[in-house]
C-alpha cells in the first residue's frame, strides 16, 4: 500500500494519555509497517491485519498509517486520563467500558478515569484499538511499529510490548465527535468461515512437480500453534512431497510463502527476516494474510490463485477507500 | 565480465518485484547487481520505496499506487537490456563500492576445532581468515548481518550440527564459504573465530546499518587491550603500520 510520508504521525501534540492497566496476552503499539531499512536487515514489521487496523483508524478519522494497539487474544486493560474518542475492530474480542459492553467495530467515547477491559477472542485472535489523532510516539527507522526481536518501536522506541504502568500520549478531543459510530455489518470481516487464502505463484513454484502444486491448493491446511509475528506454520499429514532445493537466500517479505524440506507451508508474517533460505512457492494477497492472522490455531485454511493486476487492484481500492476519511 | 543470460522479472507479491539473475554467485555479480538496482532507483527515483540484493537476485519494493506492475515491466526490461550490455558499469560501481577494515581480536571458541579440521595451526587459521579479502553477497538475518564471501577454500565447514543459543555480539565466524559478524548476541550455528569490538548497527545513524551488498570487507588481527579500548564504537582509525605489517588489502573509507 502506499506509505505517506508527510507529516502527522507525530507532528500532533500530546495532550493526554491512556494508561495501560494490564496489557493481557502481548499488545503492541502498531502502525503500517517500516520500509526503506529492509537492506539494512531491518524486518517489514506493522499490523498483522491490515484490513481491520485500518477500520479501527477509520472510525475515529484517523489516516491508516496512524499508531494504534494491536491486542493479541485479549486481556487488555487500559484506563482514559481524559474524555477521549476511541475505536475497535477486527477480533470478535468482548470489551467493557466501566463494566458496560461497547460494540465491535464501533467507536465510543472514553470519559476521564473510565476503564476499558478486554475479555478474550471468541472469534478472530487480532483486535485494534486506535484513539482519535492517533498515538503520539516518535517514530524509529520512519515507523512507531513494535518489533521485539529487533528492539525497535513501541511506546519508548525499544521494541518492549505495552507493559503495565504505559501511558501511551495521545490528542483528546472529546468534542471530535458528537455520536458514535460503527462500520456497517457487510464491511466487518465474518471470522467464522474457513478463509479461502488468494495466492499469487512464482518464485521457485515451477520447480515444484505439477501436481504437488495442485495439492497445495486441494489441501485443508491445519494452522500450527507454533505461529506467530514472523510466521504462520501450516500442517497437513500428508505434506508436499518433492520439494526442490534452494542454496542461495533471497529477499522475503510479509507473505511469502515457503516450502521447507518437511514440505509443510511457511506464510512469513510482519515480523519476519529481510532473507529466507527456502524454497518460495509464492506470494499472499495483503488482505488474506491478514485474514490468515486472524485464524486461530487447529483451524484450517485453503488457497486459490490468484494474479497481480487482481492484487494491484484490490489493494489500490483498499488505499483509495481509506485514504478518504468519513 | 559476468555473464549475465537475461535476469526473470517477476511480482514478488503487491508491491515488490524479484529479479533472478542466472549466473554464478560471486563478488562480480553482487557488483553488477548493486549497479543494476542503482539504475533503477535512477530511473523511477522515490517510486522505489527499498531494495533487498541477495546473492543471484534483486527485490525491489516500489509504490503501486503510482506504478502497476505491468507499467514496471514495460520500463525495467529495456533498462535491464542496456545494464547487460554495458561494460562500463563495472568501473562505476568499483568506484561507489566501500571497503571496510574490521578489527579482530581473534579469541573465538572454536578456533582450535577450525584448525583441527582443517589441518592448519591457529595460527595459519588466523592467518588464512585476515588474509582474503571478502565481499558482502546479503545482508538480512538480523538488522546489520552481512553475508560475506571470498573465504580460503582451506576453512570451509559446514554449519554446526547444534547452533548455538547465544552468540556474543560481534562474533566473527565463518561457515561454508562466508564470514560474518553477528551485530548482536544472537542464535547461531556458524564457528566462531573471534570479535570485532566496532558496532554494526546503529538505528541513530543514517544509514543505519554499515555494510551494503557489494561492499569489500578485510580483517585486521588486534589484542585484547586494543579489542577493550575499542568496545561499542563505530569508527576506527587503524594505525598505518599494522596495514603494511599484515599486507592487508582493502583501506579503511572510515578514517
Amino acid at each position: 500500500m502506499s506509505r505517506n510520508t508527510e507529516p502527522g504521525r507525530s507532528a500532533m501534540v500530546a495532550s493526554g494519555h491512556l494508561e495501560i492497566l494490564k496489557p493481557g496476552m502481548l499488545s503492541q503499539l502498531q502502525d503500517v509497517g517500516r520500509i526503506g531499512a529492509l537492506r539494512y536487515g531491518v524486518s517489514h514489521s506493522g499490523v498483522m491485519d491490515p484490513y481491520s487496523a485500518a477500520w479501527a483508524n477509520r472510525l475515529v478519522r484517523n489516516r491508516m498509517d496512524a499508531p494504534l494497539i494491536e491486542v493479541a487474544l485479549g486481556g487488555l486493560q487500559l484506563r482514559a486520563a481524559q474524555d477521549t474518542w476511541l475505536a475497535i475492530a477486527g477480533a470478535a474480542i468482548p470489551a467493557y467500558l466501566d463494566g458496560r459492553e461497547v460494540d465491535g467495530w464501533s467507536r465510543f467515547l472514553m470519559r476521564e478515569g473510565q476503564v476499558l477491559s478486554l475479555g478474550f477472542a471468541a472469534q478472530g485472535q487480532r483486535a485494534y484499538i486506535a484513539v482519535q489523532g492517533g498515538f503520539v510516539v516518535e517514530p524509529v527507522l520512519g515507523s512507531t511499529a513494535t518489533h521485539q526481536r529487533n528492539r525497535l518501536g513501541g511506546p519508548d522506541g525499544s521494541g518492549s510490548p505495552l507493559q503495565r504502568g504505559n501511558l501511551l500520549p495521545c490528542v483528546a478531543d472529546a468534542a471530535a465527535f458528537r455520536s458514535s459510530a460503527s462500520a456497517q455489518w457487510q464491511q466487518r470481516t465474518d471470522f467464522t468461515t474457513t478463509p479461502v487464502l488468494r495466492v499469487l505463484l512464482g518464485g521457485d513454484a515451477l520447480r515444484f512437480a505439477e501436481d504437488q502444486r495442485a495439492r497445495f491448493f486441494d489441501t485443508h491446511w491445519e494452522v500450527s500453534r507454533d505461529s506467530d509475528r514472523m510466521g504462520v506454520r501450516l500442517h497437513h499429514d500428508m505434506p508436499l512431497q518433492e520439494i526442490p532445493t534452494r542454496t542461495l537466500s533471497l529477499g522475503i517479505t510479509p507473505g511469502t510463502i515457503q516450502i521447507p524440506p518437511s514440505g509443510n507451508p511457511i506464510v512469513l508474517m510482519s515480523d519476519c527476516q529481510t532473507m529466507g533460505g527456502y524454497p518460495v512457492l509464492g506470494w499472499l494477497h495483503p488482505l488474506d494474510r491478514g485474514r490468515l492472522a486472524q485464524v486461530p490455531a487447529r483451524q484450517t485454511v485453503r488457497f486459490v490463485a490468484s494474479d497481480i493486476e487482481t492484487l494491484q487492484t484490490d489493494m489500490q481500492r483498499f488505499a483509495d477507500f481509506f485514504a478518504v476519511l468519513p | 565480465m559476468t555473464q549475465v543470460i537475461a535476469p526473470r522479472i517477476e511480482p514478488a507479491g503487491v508491491d515488490a518485484v524479484l529479479i533472478s539473475f542466472d549466473a554464478a554467485p560471486g563478488a562480480q555479480l553482487s557488483s553488477r547487481i548493486v549497479g543494476c538496482a542503482n539504475r533503477i532507483e535512477a530511473a523511477l527515483g522515490d517510486v522505489v520505496l527499498d531494495r533487498v540484493p541477495g546473492w543471484n537476485t534483486l527485490l525491489i519494493h516500489y509504490d503501486f499506487s503510482r506504478v502497476k506492475f505491468h507499467q514496471l515491466r514495460v520500463i525495467l526490461t529495456p533498462l535491464i537490456e542496456r545494464w547487460q550490455s554495458d561494460t562500463d558499469d563495472e568501473g562505476e560501481q568499483r568506484a561507489a563500492i566501500q571497503h571496510h577494515l574490521m578489527p579482530v581480536w581473534y579469541c573465538g571458541e572454536d578456533l582450535a576445532m577450525v584448525a583441527s579440521a582443517a589441518g592448519l595451526s591457529v595460527a595459519e587459521v588466523i592467518q588464512a581468515h585476515a588474509s582474503a579479502e571478502y565481499f558482502v553477497g546479503a545482508v538480512g538475518f538480523a538488522p546489520g548481518f552481512a553475508y560475506m564471501g571470498g573465504l580460503d577454500e582451506r576453512l570451509m565447514l559446514p554449519r554446526r550440527a547444534t547452533p548455538r543459543t547465544a552468540v556474543p555480539q560481534g562474533s566473527v565466524a565463518i561457515t561454508e564459504g562466508q564470514t560474518s559478524i553477528y551485530p548482536e548476541q544472537s542464535p547461531g550455528g556458524w564457528h566462531l573465530l573471534g570479535r570485532c569490538p566496532l558496532k554494526l548497527y546503529d538505528v541513530a545513524r543514517t544509514p543505519p546499518g554499515r555494510f551494503s551488498v557489494g561492499d569489500r570487507v578485510s580483517f585486521a588481527p588486534i589484542s585484547e587491550q586494543q579489542f577493550n579500548a575499542l568496545s561499542g564504537h563505530w569508527q576506527w582509525c587503524p594505525e598505518p603500520s599494522l596495514m603494511q605489517d599484515d599486507g592487508l588489502s582493502g583501506g579503511n573509507n572510515e578514517s
